[in-house]
């Protein structure tokens, strides 16, 4: 094994371990800065730093890497690449060397969101980028326009691949009813790519052309439209909140269902009502992004409705996840309880999403922590929850090995109990007032305990994580063998060997007739 | 104060359960007297329509959340090659299992449409006999100018019991002017005018902050609404306007209280 083997690597599994550990640096990155905001937070004034751009820097660096450099890229790129053509018994993607250069891009893409640290005016323009700021600011929005074109481009070339692997890759007999619900989810995410990133690639080539080339689509005073970057970046943005939720969600079937040994309960009402109907809607909600925004009255009260029926294929989903829990048999791996706690999680961060559909409570709460809270449980928590689940689930079958099980359970208590002090405490000082995106709180001294309370979360939180990351990494490196199929999963990827040569297998698989990747009973 | 009484009321469940047929019936109420002049404070219907939401949320969690601890409880897998129990469902029960769900979510979705909408007229819907100010944002101070000409800076002085407008914009970049005891905020922007109105009945200061990330010193941007008795307010406003003919033309915006440096603007490129 040499590093040009790996750079130079069509191998879809490569290129999705590939993906892993660039998502992993960038989300270890990207974590260090919320610990360094906390830090900064837990005292009113300065604390760790008297300048408010270096919070601002920290705060679009937690933002844009965390979206952008670990969620997208480790759920489309890692999960998807790692996964996919084992679960429809393809040797490989349809297109390999595309595959390599989605990920080369996506390496370009994380090293200049990182050069962020070392370039004179790094980018202070938070992960949205609105103008006017974006194009008055000393900071370097191009830096911004830039990393988001590259990781843009990184995810459409990877759509197209996808799409075009499980249409025409599929192994003898796998139809489209039994495809893994972890596949169905990555192809509607792909699809909202490859509908709504021109659209984000648009919004942030438009406000470097008019910070540099001179143009004036943003700028009133020239004839601009400070709202319609708006429009088009939530255009985006709102769908990109599915490209994350859909596979995670997708992951999250794949545990429950293999540690609970249990079909998932109702499939084609979760193919085609939750993850169809998600699909459908998801271009239709953006205005709640844009509530307090000046938006026309007549958007506002539509986009609300359609806002608050998001609820139908997201709680198909959900009454699917506890189905599949019923009368199932539970083994607490690792795994399995990150994945419940995504459903506890997921719980709570949709629920309280429900109040912000409506745009009369939004006033209020709008651009609160209440939001920010809101959003963590749902995306931020939830989403990484669901990937430490996966990357648990599937470790035995990409390393070889087996992770530490009582490590593993630890650092799982430690993210647990962190991440619901921090985020529940967030939520409740954003009722009471607490703006976002501050750097100081000198106008709410009332909220100080709060904010130390959150500080001391996110630290137990950081360790959590931390100790996860090290059981991988020692796990990979020494763990004991794992054997084929750990969990006893009827899915395909599991009737290979660990980890799966080039070319997944010896012959392409054949499925029985009544195979489908939840017969469990079969065995 | 601007703590004010939110966290009170979130315990007291059943107040907000009566504000649930409140704000089902204040539509019907509305209509019936529609000749009298009567203010629906929105910041008071925000209050109840919010609690009523945390309260139907919190039953759907609960719910939702025994349900699973009961189906986790009692799987747990007691021998290692045990599979899962679960019975399979027939077409029926899988058209059930979808429809009445998606019927149930539905009627929710649509109530809660409904009372927000109720909510949004009395957000949007200014009473015709209130005070309007105009409002400039910029970095980073709430400039605010009367109807006569008088100006003030990141003080918004106003009579207890008539309700204020603001129509706002801005001079450089966004801004949001929140209000947390009034339930309010709304984006200010160059190029456009937006509004929000809210109803101030007792005198008091609440604190005004911004809500939108507008630039290096966002957090520091604030500044307050200063609500006094109908009385105080014409005498200030008299001195205002005598201080104003005396300086002849509506002069610059220094008339009000002491103005927030304008630290660290960061320079046009």
């Amino acid at each position: 094994m040499n590093l040009k083997e790996w750079i130079f690597t069509t191998d879809h599994k490569r290129v999705g371990i590939l993906y892993l550990i660039g998502s992993l640096a960038a989300f270890a990155v990207a974590g260090i800065m919320a610990l360094l905001m906390r830090a900064e937070l837990s005292t009113i004034g300065p604390t760790i730093t008297a300048n408010p751009t270096n919070y601002n820097v920290w705060l679009y660096t937690h933002g844009a890497v965390m979206i952008l450099g670990f969620q997208i890229p480790a759920l489309t790129g890692f999960f998807a690449n790692f996964c996919i053509p084992l679960m429809i018994g393809a040797k490989d993607v349809a297109f390999p060397r595309v595959n390599a250069l989605s990920v080369w891009l996506f390496y370009v893409g994380v090293i200049l969101a990182l050069a962020t640290f070392f370039i004179p005016d790094p980018p202070d323009i938070m992960w949205t980028g609105y103008p006017p700021y974006s194009t008055i600011t000393t900071g370097n929005t191009a830096m911004y326009s830039f990393t988001v074109l590259i990781l843009g481009f990184a995810s459409i070339i990877g759509g197209v691949n996808f799409l075009t692997t499980v249409a025409y890759m599929r192994a003898p007999g796998i139809t489209l009813n039994k495809l893994n619900i972890f596949v169905w989810c990555t192809l509607g995410a792909f699809v909202l790519q490859l509908i709504f990133v021109p659209v984000l690639g648009t919004a942030v080539s438009l406000i470097s052309m008019d910070k540099y080339l001179g143009t004036n689509f943003f700028d009133p005073a020239k004839g601009g439209d400070v709202l319609t970057y708006q429009n088009l970046f939530w255009f985006y943005s709102h769908p990109a909140v599915y490209v994350i939720f859909l596979p995670f969600i997708g992951v999250v079937f794949e545990v429950i269902s293999s540690h609970a040994r249990s079909a998932v309960f109702n499939y084609k009402m979760v193919v085609y009502g939750g993850i169809g109907g998600i699909v459908l809607l998801a271009g239709e909600v953006w205005v709640h992004h844009l509530y307090v925004s000046g938006m026309a009255d007549w958007l506002r009260i539509g986009q609300m409705v359609t806002t608050l029926m998001i609820s139908i294929p997201v709680g198909l989903m959900m009454i699917s996840l506890v189905g599949t829990l019923y009368k199932s048999s539970i083994a607490f791996t690792t795994p399995m309880l990150y994945a419940l706690g995504v459903v506890f999680l997921f719980l709570i961060g949709g629920l309280t999403g429900i109040p912000l559909a409506v745009p009369s409570l939004t006033l209020a709460v709008s651009d609160t922590y209440y939001v920010v809270g809101h959003f963590h449980y749902v995306m931020a928590v939830a989403g990484t929850f669901a990937i430490f689940a996966g990357i648990y689930h599937w470790f035995p079958k990409f390393s070889g090995r087996m992770y530490n099980e009582l490590w593993g359970k630890i650092g799982f208590w430690l993210t647990f109990i962190g991440s619901n002090v921090v985020f529940w405490t967030m939520m409740d000082i954003g009722v009471d007032g607490m703006p976002r995106r501050y750097y100081d709180y000198a106008h709410f001294p009332q909220f100080e305990s709060a904010h130390q309370l959150m500080t001391a979360g996110a630290v137990v939180l950081g360790l959590g994580f931390a100790i996860a990351v090290l059981n991988w990494i020692i796990g990979a490196m020494k763990g004991p063998p794992a054997g084929d199929n750990p969990w006893g999963s009827p899915s395909l990827e599991w009737t290979t060997v660990s980890p799966p040569p080039h070319g997944n297998w010896p012959s392409p698989p054949s499925v029985a007739d009544d195979w489908h990747p939840y017969s469990y009973r079969k065995g | 104060m601007h703590k004010q009484h939110v966290k009170g009321k979130m315990c007291r469940a059943s107040a907000a359960v009566c504000g649930a047929v409140l704000a089902a019936s204040s539509w019907a109420a509305e209509t019936a007297q529609s000749a009298a002049p009567k203010i629906n404070d929105p910041a008071r219907g925000w209050d109840s329509l919010w609690h009523e939401v945390i309260v139907d949320i919190t039953i759907i969690g609960i719910l939702f959340a025994v349900v699973t601890a009961w189906f986790v409880f009692t799987s747990r897998r007691t021998a290692g090659n045990q599979t899962g129990a679960s019975p399979k469902l027939s077409a029926a029960s899988a058209v059930g299992w979808t429809v009445l769900p998606i019927f149930i979510f539905l009627s929710i979705d649509l109530y809660t449409a409904a009372n927000g909408w109720v909510l949004w007229n009395h957000y949007r819907d200014v009473p015709a006999d209130r005070l309007e100010v105009k409002l400039e944002s910029g970095m980073y101070s709430w400039d605010y100018t009367y109807p006569n000409g008088v100006r003030t800076q990141n003080e918004l002085i106003v009579p207890a019991g008539k309700p204020v407008m603001l129509r706002m914009t801005s001079r450089d970049t966004l801004h949001s002017h929140y209000i947390p005891d009034f339930r309010v905020k709304e984006d200010s922007m160059p190029g456009r005018v937006t509004y929000l109105w809210f109803h101030p009945t007792k005198p008091g200061e609440h604190l005004v902050t911004c809500a939108e990330y507008c630039g290096v010193m966002h957090s520091y941007m604030a500044g307050r609404v200063i609500v006094k008795s109908a009385d105080e307010y014409a005498a200030w406003m008299k001195r205002e306007e005598t201080q104003l003919a005396a300086a002849g033309a509506p002069a610059a915006a220094e008339t009000g209280a002491p103005v927030a440096k304008p630290a660290a603007r960061p320079k046009k490129t």
